[in-house]
């Protein structure tokens, strides 16, 4: 910026550069300090009692969902059977529109699956057949696009006015309207750590407005019992200026400051990570006090990085965290990306000593 | 004849209380207003529109204790103040006396940030839509407090811009008396430069402000309103005063014009080194210096025939002055842009006053040595005043 010195427009000063603050602390030194700061240094600003982090709390109960919760909300299918010899799971997700609080006293027009941000995580095992039957209850047009390998027709993407005489068959059923609804159907492949999310224009907003969801596809084998939690990493832009003000996993901002997770010493945790935010390139997650192994996108049973302790994730990229904690206490995880983490995507672990068998019993990958 | 007299009376019958039929437009403005807000026919353009939200930013205070953010709602619905984030990050605060602000509502964001001396700093006010206001602090520095210390070291710059160059440009004043009659048009006509380059460069420093000043109170109107009331005020006041004494009259008329003048420079003077603006500072109080020595002249001109006592040109230095040290201790403790548009928009006014006194004196003087009021000494005189006062405004501009 350039600084210009009318007398009037520096009344209110707001132009500032580091040159001319470097030029306003030289003539302090040598000529107007001493009339006016005096000859001592000054302290300036608090240092004991300065308080990061937000003001409130946030209502949960009139968001709908509880950001503990949703760590371990594994969506198995509203509906499972047989057909044909293998297992059939069928899900009914709703697209509509829900004001949702971020971060206390803050609201934000979201659109959502099912009224929750992110979307039901749903889970499956590898082979399964998928019904995913989609009606669109909100104000515009949308679609479910599936990470994962299926025909065209189920890829969920928006047929541009220029492919008006391509197949339907090539191309699905394209964005649908309010009051529409799709049946989305295809096998559970590859195994791994996916998302689902809109993909309909403009999808910048469509994204961050909320509609996405985890897709975890288990191994037929299955892996080790543990500890299982979901941890998707999103933002939004509240004023609507391309850039985000809050940042979370699973949406609150410092949720899990809040409550803190609890894990037991010793006991495997396997963390289900994926990155939504618009706007940014990159976000990272990193773990204070222990190391972990890493699946990038789940699919590989071996690890893809070993004894790490941060981790980064392009938009859209997902992978899978196994560790364990030696020591009791409390151990910050949050993006080693300091201005997320203090716009709200931090947590805590409240690691204590016990019986580990007693850990969560969420891996039931072959439930009902 | 009878007939109009029935009418007449009939009239007379009819004719209702006059005060009943002043307030009848008001009862029926309020029926009007009270069927809009119920019939609320907007609501069509409203069905699903937010509310607008405007938060302006008065005053950044920075001390001991972290920020203290002082906002207006400056929007027609309430804002509600939900979170405050510096330099990209949540941060405690509250707010005294709550944070949802009603329109025109003031409140005091108290944020315990550890901020860092010289450097700069951004706030954001996340307010409960999801809105931001951003407040920018370009150079962090303690804000002064009006300790005694410190109002003795504002009142010094006051003093430097103010008193002393007035006083010195009064030292020409023998120089003035001792002129040949024909200079001394061109001494008058030089303060009419001066005055005029004053006047227009209050005006619009006045404006300059009001358009800071929050929407609702109009400030630009007002400063077109208040410099033109004051004006008229001030001719009607000295219209009927007696000739003798008037030269002096109009000194101090010009001294008091001025005064609001320096009160201006003053303002900018206090608040360049509340800001930590202190090189900025230290280059405008030299050039105040300097670009106000003129002033003195403009002073002593009417009085160049008559001898006043010297205690008068003590008053006309203070009174030129002496507002100058009011500006910067304003500037640096408690600057408010309406008071400040308000302060400067009189001053312009009472400055185009003595313009047009002076004016009126150049004309009758002229007339009296049979001389065109456009005469060429008098139009180089007004040229001059323009020029010294445009070329030593360089040095602060």
């Amino acid at each position: 910026m350039t600084r210009q010195f009318s007398r009037r427009k520096f009344i209110f000063g707001t132009v500032g550069t580091a040159a001319a603050a470097a030029a306003a602390r030289l003539a302090a030194k040598v000529s107007g300090e001493s009339l006016l700061q005096g000859n001592a240094p000054r302290p300036h600003g608090p240092h004991s009692d300065a308080v990061a982090g937000p003001v409130g709390t946030v209502d949960h109960a009139r968001n709908g969902f509880h950001p503990v919760e949703l760590l371990t909300d594994f969506d198995y299918g509203d509906r499972v059977y047989e057909e044909n010899g293998r297992t059939v799971r069928e899900y009914d997700l709703v697209a509509f529109d829900k004001e949702i609080e971020l971060v206390p006293g803050v609201f934000f027009p979201a659109w959502t699956f099912n009224g929750r941000v992110p979307g039901p995580t749903i889970r499956c095992t590898e082979g399964d057949l998928l019904r995913i039957n989609f009606t669109n209850a909100g104000t515009h047009p949308h679609t479910i696009h599936f990470h994962g390998i299926h025909p065209a027709a189920m890829d969920g993407v928006p047929i541009s006015p220029n492919m008006v005489n391509m197949p339907r068959d090539l191309t699905g059923p394209g964005m649908l309207q309010p009051g529409e609804s799709f049946t989305y159907e295809f096998d559970a492949e590859p195994f791994g750590c996916h998302l689902y999310h809109c993909h309909a224009i403009p999808l910048k907003r469509h994204i961050h407005k909320g509609l996405y969801g985890m897709f975890i596809i288990d191994p037929k084998e299955g892996r080790p019992p543990a500890n299982e939690l979901v941890m998707v990493m999103n933002a939004f832009d509240t004023n609507f200026d391309n850039a985000n003000e809050v940042y979370a996993a699973n949406t609150i901002g410092f949720a899990y400051m809040d409550d803190p997770i609890p894990v037991r010493v010793g006991e495997l945790v396997r963390v289900y990570l994926m990155n939504i935010v618009e706007f940014d390139l990159i976000n990272s997650f990193h773990l204070h006090a222990t190391f972990f192994d890493y699946y990038d996108h789940g699919t590989t049973l071996e690890p893809t990085l070993r004894t790490v302790d941060t981790i980064i994730q392009a938009q859209g990229q997902r992978g899978i965290l196994e560790f364990r904690y030696k020591h009791p206490g409390m151990y910050m995880f949050h993006a080693h990306i300091s201005e997320f983490t203090e716009l709200g995507w931090m947590g805590m672990f409240h690691v204590t000593e016990g019986d580990e068998t007693v850990s969560h019993d969420n891996h039931r990958n072959h439930g009902s | 004849m009878t007939t109009t007299e029935t009418t007449d009376l009939k009239r007379d019958k009819l004719r209702l209380p006059l005060w009943l039929l002043a307030l009848l437009p008001l009862a029926a403005l309020a029926i009007t207003l009270i069927i809009f807000l119920t019939t609320n026919p907007v609501s069509i353009f409203t069905a699903e529109a937010p509310p607008i939200e405007d938060l302006q930013v008065q005053r950044v205070e920075l001390d001991d204790a972290g920020i203290l953010v002082s906002v207006i709602n400056n929007g027609p619905d309430p804002v509600t103040i939900a979170q405050v984030l510096v330099d990209d990050a949540y941060w405690n605060f509250s707010v005294a006396g709550g944070s949802t602000l009603d329109r025109l509502d003031t409140a005091g964001i108290r944020i315990a940030y550890p901020w860092v001396e010289g450097e700069a700093h951004e706030i954001l006010l996340l307010s409960s839509t999801g809105v931001t206001f951003p407040v920018e602090i370009p150079v962090a520095i303690a804000t002064p407090t009006a300790d005694g210390r410190q109002l003795l070291s504002y009142a010094l710059l006051g003093v430097y811009i103010g008193i002393v160059p007035v006083t010195l440009g009064l030292l020409w004043y023998p120089v003035i008396r001792q002129t040949d009659r024909r200079w001394m048009n061109f001494f008058l006509a030089l303060t009419v430069g001066l005055l005029v380059f004053l006047a227009v460069d209050t005006l619009f420093e006045a404006l300059e402000i009001a358009a800071t000043v929050p929407g609702a109170f109009q400030g630009q109107p007002l400063v077109i309103l208040v410099t033109l009331l004051t004006f008229l005020g001030i001719v009607a006041v000295g219209s009927n005063r007696r000739q003798r004494d008037s030269m002096l009259f109009l000194a101090y008329l010009i001294a008091l014009g001025i005064g609001f003048h320096n009160l201006g420079e003053g303002l900018a003077v206090g608040a360049a080194f509340a800001l930590g603006e202190v090189s900025l500072g230290t280059f405008l109080v030299v050039g105040f210096t300097l670009h106000n020595i003129t002033e003195g002249i403009g002073i002593a001109a009417p009085v160049a025939r008559q001898r006043p006592a010297l205690y008068h040109f003590v008053l006309l230095a203070l009174l030129a002055g002496g507002p100058a040290i009011v500006g910067t201790w304003i500037g640096g403790f408690a600057f408010d842009p309406l008071l400040a548009a308000i302060f400067l928009s009189i001053g312009a006014g009472a400055i185009l006053q003595v313009v047009y006194e002076v004016a009126r004196l150049v004309v009758r003087s002229s007339q009296r040595d049979g001389v065109p009021a456009l005469s060429w000494t008098n139009i180089a005189g007004l040229v001059a005043g323009i020029a010294i006062m445009y070329l030593t405004a360089l040095l602060v501009a």
